[in-house]
């Protein structure tokens, strides 16, 4: 079963420990001068935002079908079966194909680097395989990010909305968005104020199958197109084959 | 001319020795130096121009080929040679262009052992290598001739019908799936330029502009070569331009009524201008050049045509990567001055390549009595040895 986060924004503090936990899970610097970043980058995998006295948080999403992964021509990217979209960064040739891509904008790059590698949340996979939670669902002293089976944490959100209906938005983001993804958020406010995309531009398809549309026929469409233009050749030049041969017969015959 | 030649060597240094301090930029302080790029721009000018529209203005090449091979235009013979070593140049200086836009370019070879085959980006760099390839065979027999070597211009004219039948496989497969690398950013790219029709709109601009682009070169290269310039030639280009244009023209008009746009697109916005640009550069002028017969039998008015053709599909191009995001990402990209001179200095490369191949090879008949013998060799397969005999059995 795939691992998730619950992110439920009214319980944020907006004490930015997980993004402190982060960086020190992700060996990234960390301190007063990167804690004031309210923006994502090579060295700030999560965010904590504040906004008219609300906070909410960004992280790569790990969705379910990941486009991340799909695009990346040497596959650097995949999801693990507990639920985490991990990089390979030995594979990677650099295209940035897959920041282009999500639709989360998520996978931020090493401009300044000569060797660059493409930066993201990739939800502790050590942790998470070695069955602990990730850094940040770990260090949450007020439970607002928690990790667990993705069922659970949506029938738990489910509940949280019921329970609590004028305390929330009626929706999960992050149920059916793109397909589904690992990460879950609960708020008051519309998450699409703090620069996630609006759930209904980017939609519950998968984004794989955008591409893989057009992909999927490539198998079926070489094989046909080669005898067409094959097929057309040999058609024109089997005129001029026919032409040269009959010119021999009347020289014969002539002769 | 003199003046004039030394006037274009001298820009021509100016341009490379600009270009040779990017690229020492590029490779001692990184893309972030280089370039205007950034985490909201991940693709910038060389993907928009040196990948998108480099392939696209190499597509003279399949275009030509096809005429010729597959559907006897025996009149465009002449120009096979120059469009082949176009597309020849042009994809080396494709694959130049990528060495400096991939991150970790000495990588770029684990496209052939790591490979993904749901990813577009996959695909397009497996035919791209294999479509360079056969563009080099294609290419070879020039050099072959040059040096009076025989028998391996027969081993090329043996295989020349699968040359052709995979060169254009390939061109097909790859100038589509240029246009299929953005399907998977339908919230992020414009409504304008997003569609599910992106790989035929892309296909479809890739003939017309490797038509007019060979008009282009056609007229380019009688100046500057000082040859004369064959009509007939740039008649027919000129027809099958027009064509071309109106299949353009009826895809992008069904893709935008089908969608529901055509009201959209006639309101004024930032995105509406680029895309009248784009459309009056592509369509409006050319076509309506082209409608006149005087102008499609005028070197002059085919020559300018296929400009106005060139720069417009650039636009859409250029749109499609660049301006469709600037709504999105919230602000403008300009590429910093190091991006334009790395872009313009493999410009300048594939002029200059361009010129010495046509000044020590056989690229264009003498005259027309000394005929290419190669390709009308290959296009008229002796009795006795028909290259496709057994097909035909």
């Amino acid at each position: 079963m795939s691992k998730a986060l619950l992110y439920d924004a009214t319980l944020c503090i907006g004490c930015k420990q997980c993004e402190a936990a982060c960086a020190q899970q992700n060996k990234l610097p960390y301190d007063d001068r990167v804690a004031a970043e309210s923006v994502q980058s090579e060295h700030k995998y999560t965010v904590v935002m504040t906004k008219d006295d609300k906070f909410m948080r960004r992280l790569c999403m790990h969705c379910e079908r990941p486009a991340c992964a799909s695009v990346c021509p040497v596959g650097a990217f995949h999801k693990t079966k507990e639920g985490p979209v991990v990089y390979d960064v030995w594979k990677c040739i650099g295209c940035r194909y897959c920041m282009v891509a999500c639709a989360f904008a998520q996978p931020k790059y090493e401009w300044g680097s000569l060797n660059p590698r493409v930066r993201k949340c990739i939800m502790c996979p050590d942790r998470v395989t070695a069955g602990k939670q990730t850094a940040c669902a770990d260090i949450c002293p007020t439970g607002a990010t928690k990790f667990g089976d993705r069922d659970d944490l949506i029938q738990e959100a489910q509940a949280r909305i019921r329970d609590n209906p004028s305390n929330y938005q009626p929706r999960i983001y992050g149920l059916h968005e793109v397909g589904g993804t690992c990460v879950l958020i609960l708020s008051s406010v519309n998450v699409e104020d703090y620069g996630y995309p609006a759930s209904a531009k980017i939609g519950d398809t998968p984004m794989p199958e955008y591409t893989g549309r057009v992909m999927e026929r490539i198998p079926d469409f070489i094989p046909v197109w080669s005898l067409v233009l094959g097929g057309i050749y040999w058609i024109s030049h089997r005129r001029d084959e026919v032409a040269a041969a009959e010119d021999v017969e009347n020289n014969r015959r002539t002769r | 001319m003199k003046i004039k030649l030394t006037f274009w060597r001298a820009v021509f240094l100016v341009i490379m020795a600009m270009g040779l301090y990017s690229t020492f930029v590029r490779y001692f302080h990184g893309l972030g130096a280089i370039s205007n790029m950034s985490d909201q721009f991940p693709w910038g000018l060389w993907i928009g121009f040196d990948c998108l529209c480099g392939v696209m203005l190499a597509a003279g090449g399949f275009c030509v080929i096809g005429a010729v091979y597959l559907f006897n235009v025996e009149r465009l013979h002449s120009v096979v040679r120059p469009a082949v070593l176009t597309a020849f140049l042009g994809y080396l200086l494709f694959i130049v262009g990528l060495l400096f836009d991939l991150g970790r370019p000495w990588y770029i070879w684990h496209q052939l052992i790591y490979m993904n085959p749901h990813s577009v980006m996959f695909e397009v760099g497996m035919c791209v290598m294999a479509y360079t390839t056969v563009l080099f065979f294609e290419f070879l027999p020039n050099v072959f001739e040059k040096f009076n070597l025989n028998a391996p211009i027969k081993w090329i004219k043996r295989i020349y019908p699968v040359l052709i039948v995979l060169g254009i496989l390939l061109s097909t497969l790859h100038q589509s799936s240029l246009g299929s690398l953005y399907l998977i950013m339908p919230g992020k790219l414009h409504p304008f330029w997003y569609t599910p029709a992106l790989p035929f709109l892309f296909f479809g601009s890739a003939i017309a502009v490797g038509l007019a682009m060979t008009i282009f070169e056609s007229t380019q290269s009688a100046k500057a070569f000082g040859r004369h310039l064959e009509l007939p030639v740039l008649v027919s280009l000129g027809g099958a331009l027009l064509v071309a244009l109106w299949v353009n023209a009826l895809l992008r008009f069904e893709d935008y009524f089908h969608r529901g746009m055509l009201g959209q697109i006639i309101k004024p916005s930032y995105e509406a201008y680029f895309l009248w640009l784009e459309l009056i550069l592509a369509f409006v002028i050319p076509i309506t050049m082209l409608s006149f017969r005087k102008v499609r039998l005028s070197p002059q008015g085919l020559y300018l045509a296929s400009i106005f053709t060139v720069l417009g599909f650039i636009t859409n191009r250029l749109n499609v990567s660049l301006t469709g995001f600037e709504t999105y990402v919230g602000h403008h990209y300009l590429p910093k001055w190091t991006e334009f001179s790395v872009t313009l200095m493999i410009i300048a490369m594939g002029f200059a390549l361009f010129g010495v191949a046509v000044k020590y090879l056989p690229i264009f008949p003498e005259e027309e009595h000394t005929v290419n013998t190669v390709l009308v060799k290959a296009r008229q397969p002796e009795v006795d040895e028909p290259v496709l005999s057994h097909a035909g059995d």
